[in-house]
């Protein structure tokens, strides 16, 4: 019996980097093999300065990188369960919270996997297949109050969570990939 | 440093990778691209090494895997491809139906004649059916819906279907 709660939690929908209160610094993202991408994160003290000025800085980041629609604490350098997320402006993107920052995050529910072709800052210059579950549900808690928020997310919001989660646990999408001929060159398009 | 593309081909057993690669490893040969997979049961690896061995000296080393006769090993220096030309669009074609002869000329002819570049290519039979899967690259300015309109005739004439989606990569 599921217990997910439909639909979008309006308090991370609601919520916006402006209640952190401090403006984040842009970061060097850091690219595979660099060894923080595969070490598992440290859990984090959402309520402590550090951790709230970390979620400023991924904020920061993700929002001078074009395309980008998630960054987690490990892709920046820094060993920790930590991520932001805004898929709002993606195409394939259905329901969404905006952007929002979760530390210590999990999945606790997944369901209805789909595959897409991933790609990822860390990563430049390969894409690769990957199954995912298009519906999760993800518990996590905020930084800066530390409360503790479950929330329901479909489609590339779903994508997206998992990718990132997945960063805060020294996994890349390459140790996800579909099969030995599921990994691709990226192009450079015109 | 001179790139080298080896291909091994044959009769399939486990350890034929080990073997190879390890050989390659004493000469000090670094292993970049590689593919391997079999077909209809044949053990087929092609990969491209870098380093200052001459190609015969390489086929010595691996003559050991030849010895009975049921693999064949090639050694040839070739120029390192140009990397990342740009491209317009990237495409998954599949094709599948009854096999017969000429499926894939017949459809891969269609990309070919809007200078529509392969990059990856499966084809499998199993049973009477056959299928194929490839990766396209297809120049900028490209009529996609002409391309994917030839491709339906050509596959219509030869009783297949054909479908081509297109392979962008979702960044995360």
């Amino acid at each position: 019996m599921s217990t997910a709660p439909a639909g979008v939690n309006e308090r991370v929908a609601t919520w916006t980097e402006a209640e952190l209160g401090l403006e984040g610094r842009v970061l060097d993202v850091v690219r595979a093999p660099a060894s923080v991408l595969s070490t598992v994160g440290a859990p984090v003290d959402p309520t402590s300065e550090e951790s709230v000025r970390l979620a400023a800085d991924l904020v920061a980041t993700m929002r001078v990188s074009p395309g980008c629609v998630g960054l987690a604490a490990p892709q920046v350098g820094v060993s920790a369960q930590m991520f932001c997320v805004d898929v709002s402006e993606h195409p394939k993107t259905r329901e969404h919270h905006g952007t929002f920052v979760l530390c210590n995050a999990e999945v606790v529910e997944s369901s209805r996997n789909e595959k897409a072709r991933e790609g990822c800052m860390s990563v430049p210059d390969l894409t690769g297949d990957v199954k995912r579950a298009s519906r999760v549900t993800v518990r996590g808690q905020l930084p800066g109050t530390g409360e503790e928020v479950v929330l329901a997310a479909v489609a590339f919001e779903a994508r997206a969570l998992q990718h990132e989660i997945d960063h805060c646990q020294g996994l890349l999408f390459l140790d996800r990939v579909a099969g030995a001929h599921a990994i691709y060159q990226r192009k450079t398009y015109l | 440093m001179t790139s080298l593309a080896i291909t091994v081909l044959g009769h399939d057993r486990p350890g034929i990778i080990a073997e190879t690669t390890g050989r390659l490893a004493d000469l000090g040969l670094n292993l970049e691209d590689s593919t391997m997979t079999l077909l209809r049961g044949q053990f087929a690896m092609m990969l491209v090494c870098a380093g200052d061995v001459a190609p015969a000296a390489i086929e010595d080393a691996l003559a050991p895997l030849t010895a009975d006769g049921t693999l064949d090993v090639s050694v040839r220096e070739v120029v390192p491809g140009a990397a990342g030309a740009a491209v317009g669009s990237s495409w998954v074609l599949t094709v599948h139906g009854g096999d017969r002869p000429g499926i894939v000329s017949s459809v891969v002819g269609r990309v070919a004649a809007v200078g529509g570049n392969i990059t990856d290519l499966t084809t499998r039979l199993a049973g009477d059916l056959y299928l194929l899967v490839a990766e396209i690259d297809l120049p900028a300015g490209t009529d996609v819906d002409a391309v994917r309109a030839a491709i339906a005739e050509a596959a219509e004439a030869l009783g297949v279907g054909a479908s081509l989606r297109a392979a962008e990569a979702d960044d995360l």
